[in-house]
């Protein structure tokens, strides 16, 4: 919980920091600041606390979540290179303290003890990133992308206030504990139908801000427009801070409600499965490609909550872990070669300019390749355990042809995500040796082996989670 | 402890060979090859001393009861035997090409090696899968990389469809690790006691899963479809991983997972599964005597061999077993060598058309005589390799089924007429443009078709020890079938 408010504080102070110090230092106190959170976060381990008058509880699941959102965020922060170096970004601090404080809002989603926490982290985090997405501000994309997703986010967030507002008047209660009593001791004949509507309604919101399919329309163009370094935040942070959000809600207190809210979440995890999969095979550009299988992933995540009995957190926390640490590498190495491309190819983020990238930068290529491996599930890497912990876990709770259908979507998802493979490793072209900034070689290696190592060795943190 | 060594030798000295890229490649390779064969002997003689085999268990996932745990019995001895026998000989058929030392090609070469060893090691059923999926990367690469025309769509194929197989043995794997009681586990013969006791339809279900997944890999008809053009454009070395050692994971597979876990899965599916293999064999057949290209035709001619082993195991019996375990030691050797010696000719020649090649008998005496024997052990001629394992097989199919019997049967006319066509047509006869003046065998060259000679003609000679070393593991698994 101290992590809230020291990460509040790191943001402003970055905010005055930036008067006097270089991109490169700011670049540093903020990977600093994030240890500092983190370790902040850890302290909470094992005491299960409500704070801010019973709004804010923490748990171990809670800290889990937290705690991936800030490894995200310190890898996203790592692989930031380009602000400061143009006219355009002349104030870097900014952009660290936005994402420190979009960090905040995160961070309140995943704990929650009060329906107008989650709205307020909702909005903290969205703010921060309609801005972020914007913030490439001569680019008519990253405008066009910033207005989307301005609106589509502002509209969402309207559907989810709605909820809660409906969920209010039928219980009298914002904190979840109260709910909860309320909604378990009471029976669903005698509860207002706007109830169920409302419950309906705070899910929908939640599904928008994980891309769920038919929710999913603004994620291909906003993840194209927006920055690529903003892009791999979005597909992290936002996506699991969502998701933990409405994980928290459906299996707590809309757990007796299953019966709503059930049907739906299972058809739709199964759309946006085929949605995400499917429509990933047709892109040329990388970037596009990482929009779709985001919307994928989402997906499989869905593939938890879309029956009565919920899944173990274990497994939820595992995949998002496994899925950040692959998404931040391919978004790295794409930033790398697109800005490597940018001066020679129309279309620097398609995956022909990955072309014979294996050539003269072995090294990317590797990342690239491994992390690709990792996101398409195949084995010696985390992303195989990932997807093996929810299926093996989905399949337990009886949900057998969702899983089928998610086993033969991976099928599908090895194909664009070999493509990428096979544009760096088997396509000629000619990419010279691209220079990387030594931070940016550790957090790729960093990220690189831990997905390797989590691919081996799983226990490492699954005996945690 | 000895069973991790011989699971990740060839895997430290590949990652070596392909981090530090040493200049003497080929000897690095050569050398890890042999010393791993020394080990896996000394395995295998432990192993056999040993009253149940060798086990190595070790709390992999321990929360989820997936345990990181090997072992060697009658049954995988021979499958690990072969995989150790077959390295160092593939490894050495690189000798002077260009590949030799290409440390990158060599270190992926033994990558695959340990991913083939942790398969036929594993004890855990998805400990078995990782390998079985992770074997598909290192060969992915060899094949992509140094593959000839076309590659990257047929390559690319291979890995889908092959992956694509295996998902349905997940998904069959998952289900019956969640029937097993308590906390799950997901160990191979506590999997065993969980499956036989499923319903009849749930067990034939998870029989097809099973069974595609491994029909794809061998490959059985009709699942086929990609292994033609992978072999042929894969470059010779990974093709001859893939069909002399890759290939029986699958019928390794059906021994060590089907047979023993759905027994009325067969009974429902096994005549089924037993008719596409028999199809598969005189298909094969047939169509291997129309190639032009030498080395698709040795493809198709694996292809007709896989099926019979296939065959043998479906009908359950010692025989069949045996059969199948003999056969898949002899197909490997004979396989090797056969597409060795096409590789061979491709170097002097330039060409693997069948109707340009003709008279190469009158410049190399060795190659020749080295032919004859290979295609022999492959045709099942008395007195090589490949008749005690066709042979046993023929056999257990008979009992099965006497009309599935005769029609396999003609895949030994089939057999010996494509077999020998193609020693005809590159052997004998009138030497062509392309096949003047060829190059006599170089002493690296004959170091790896003496020994595989002899290899074939002992395994025909000398059968008995291999057959009574794994007799005792095959009879515990036939009496498990009872």
């Amino acid at each position: 919980m101290t992590a809230i408010i020291a990460l509040s504080l790191f943001g402003i102070s970055n905010l005055f920091l930036g008067f006097w110090f270089p991109r490169k230092t700011i670049q540093l106190i903020t990977l600093l600041f994030l240890v500092v959170s983190m370790a902040l976060t850890v302290s909470d381990w094992n005491h299960e606390l409500l704070w801010f008058g019973n709004m804010f509880r923490t748990t171990n699941t809670s800290i889990n979540f937290s705690l991936i959102i800030q490894l995200a965020a310190f890898f996203v922060v790592a692989f930031s290179k380009a602000f400061g170096q143009d006219d355009e970004h002349t104030h870097p601090a900014e952009y660290y303290a936005i994402m420190l404080f979009s960090v905040v809002g995160a961070i309140l989603m995943v704990s929650f003890d009060h329906m107008i926490v989650l709205f307020v982290g909702l909005e903290i985090l969205s703010v921060a990133m309609y801005v972020l997405t914007g913030s490439d501000k001569r680019n008519l994309r990253s405008n066009e992308a910033a207005i989307k997703y301005f609106l589509m986010g502002s509209f969402t967030t309207g559907i989810l206030l709605f909820g809660i507002t409906l969920v209010y008047g039928a219980t009298r209660s914002f904190y979840i504990s109260n709910i909860g009593t309320i909604l378990t001791s009471t029976a669903p004949e005698s509860m207002p139908s706007f109830l169920f509507i409302g419950v309906l309604l705070i899910i929908v919101g939640l599904l928008f801000k994980v891309s769920a399919a038919p929710f999913h329309f603004w994620t291909p163009d906003v993840y194209e427009g927006a920055p690529t370094i903003f892009t791999m935040f979005m597909s992290t942070i936002v996506k699991t801070a969502s998701f933990a959000a409405l994980f928290h809600l459906v299996s707590g207190i809309f757990g007796s409600l299953y019966t709503i809210w059930v049907l739906p979440v299972y058809f739709i995890s199964m759309l946006t499965l085929v949605v995400g999969n499917i429509s990933a095979v047709y892109q040329q550009s990388v970037k596009r490609m990482l929009a779709f299988s985001s919307i994928s992933h989402a997906g499989y995540l869905l593939l938890t909550v879309s029956s009565k009995q919920i899944s173990t957190t274990s497994s939820i926390l595992y995949y998002s872990l496994s899925y950040t640490l692959a998404t931040v590498v391919a978004f790295a190495v794409l930033i790398l070669v697109s800005e490597y491309q940018s001066a020679r190819v129309e279309k620097p983020e398609n995956f022909s300019s990955f072309e014979g990238l294996a050539k003269n930068n072995p090294g990317l290529a590797l990342c690239f390749s491994i992390s690709m491996l990792s996101l398409a599930g195949i084995p010696l890497t985390a992303g195989f355990w990932g997807k093996f912990f929810i299926f093996s876990d989905t399949f337990s709770r009886n949900i057998i042809y969702p899983v089928i259908l998610a086993i033969l979507m991976s099928a599908v998802g090895i194909y664009y995500y070999f493509k990428g493979i096979i544009a760096v490793y088997l396509k000629a072209g000619e990419i010279e040796k691209i220079e990387v900034p030594a931070l940016f070689k550790i957090a790729l290696w960093t990220c690189t082996l831990g997905t390797i190592i989590l691919g081996i060795y799983p226990s490492l943190v699954k005996s945690v989670f | 402890m000895s069973l991790l060594f011989i699971l990740f030798f060839p895997l430290v000295i590949g990652a070596i060979l392909l981090v530090a890229k040493p200049k003497q490649a080929f000897a690095i390779s050569l050398i890890a090859s042999i010393i791993e064969l020394v080990a896996t002997v000394l395995v295998l003689q432990d192993a056999a001393a040993a009253e149940n085999g060798l086990v190595f268990t070790k709390p992999w996932i321990e929360e989820a009861g997936i345990s990181f745990s090997l072992w060697v019995d009658g049954v995988n001895g021979i499958l690990i035997a072969l995989c150790a026998l077959m390295v160092p000989f593939i490894v050495a058929t690189t000798a002077n090409s260009d590949k030799a030392n290409n440390s990158q090609y060599q270190g992926l070469m033994l990558a695959m090696q340990t991913a083939l060893m942790g398969a036929f090691l594993a004890k855990d059923a998805f400990l078995f899968y990782f390998f079985f999926e992770a074997s598909l990367l290192p060969i992915y690469f060899l094949a992509a990389i140094y593959g000839g025309e076309n590659k990257n769509a047929i390559t690319f194929k291979f890995f889908v469809y092959t992956l694509f197989g295996s998902l349905f043995l997940l998904i069959g794997l998952i289900y019956v690790y969640l029937v097993t009681p308590g906390s799950h586990s997901s160990d191979i013969e506590t999997l065993y006691q969980t499956a036989i006791m499923l319903p009849e339809h749930i067990q034939g279900n998870l029989f097809l899963a099973f069974f595609i997944a491994f029909a794809i890999k061998m490959p059985i008809f009709p699942f086929h479809t990609w292994q033609p053009d992978t072999y042929t454009v894969a470059p010779t070395q990974a093709t001859m991983l893939l069909s002399g050692i890759m290939l029986k994971m699958g019928t390794y597979g059906l021994i060590r997972l089907v047979l023993p876990m759905f027994p009325l899965g067969i009974i429902t599916w096994g005549n089924t599964a037993t008719i596409l293999s028999v199809i598969g064999i005189i298909y094969g057949s047939v169509i291997a005597i129309q190639q032009k290209d030498a080395k698709r035709l040795l493809a198709y001619s694996s292809f007709a061999h896989v099926g019979l082993m296939s065959a043998g195991i479906l009908s359950q019996s010692l025989e069949g077993i045996q059969g199948a375990l003999y056969q898949m030691l002899s197909h490997g050797i004979n396989i090797v060598g056969l597409f060795f010696i096409i590789e061979i000719i491709e170097r002097r020649t330039k060409s693997r058309e069948i109707a340009q090649m003709g008279g190469i008998t009158q410049y190399s005496y060795v190659l020749t005589v080295a032919f004859v024997i290979l295609s022999l052990g492959s045709v099942a001629l008395p007195l090589t390799n490949g008749f005690i394992g066709e042979f046993l097989l023929l056999k257990s199919v008979f009992d099965h089924d006497m009309i599935l019997g005769i029609v396999a049967s003609i895949t030994i006319i089939l057999g010996a007429v494509y077999t020998l066509r193609l020693i005809q047509k590159t052997m004998f006869g009138n030497f062509s443009r392309i096949t003047k003046d060829f190059e006599d065998l170089s002493s690296a060259e004959k170091w790896v078709l003496i020994p595989l000679c002899a290899l074939v003609i002992g395994g025909g000679v000398y059968p008995t020890w291999i057959l009574n070393l794994t007799e005792p593991g095959v009879q515990a698994l036939v009496s498990l079938l009872k």
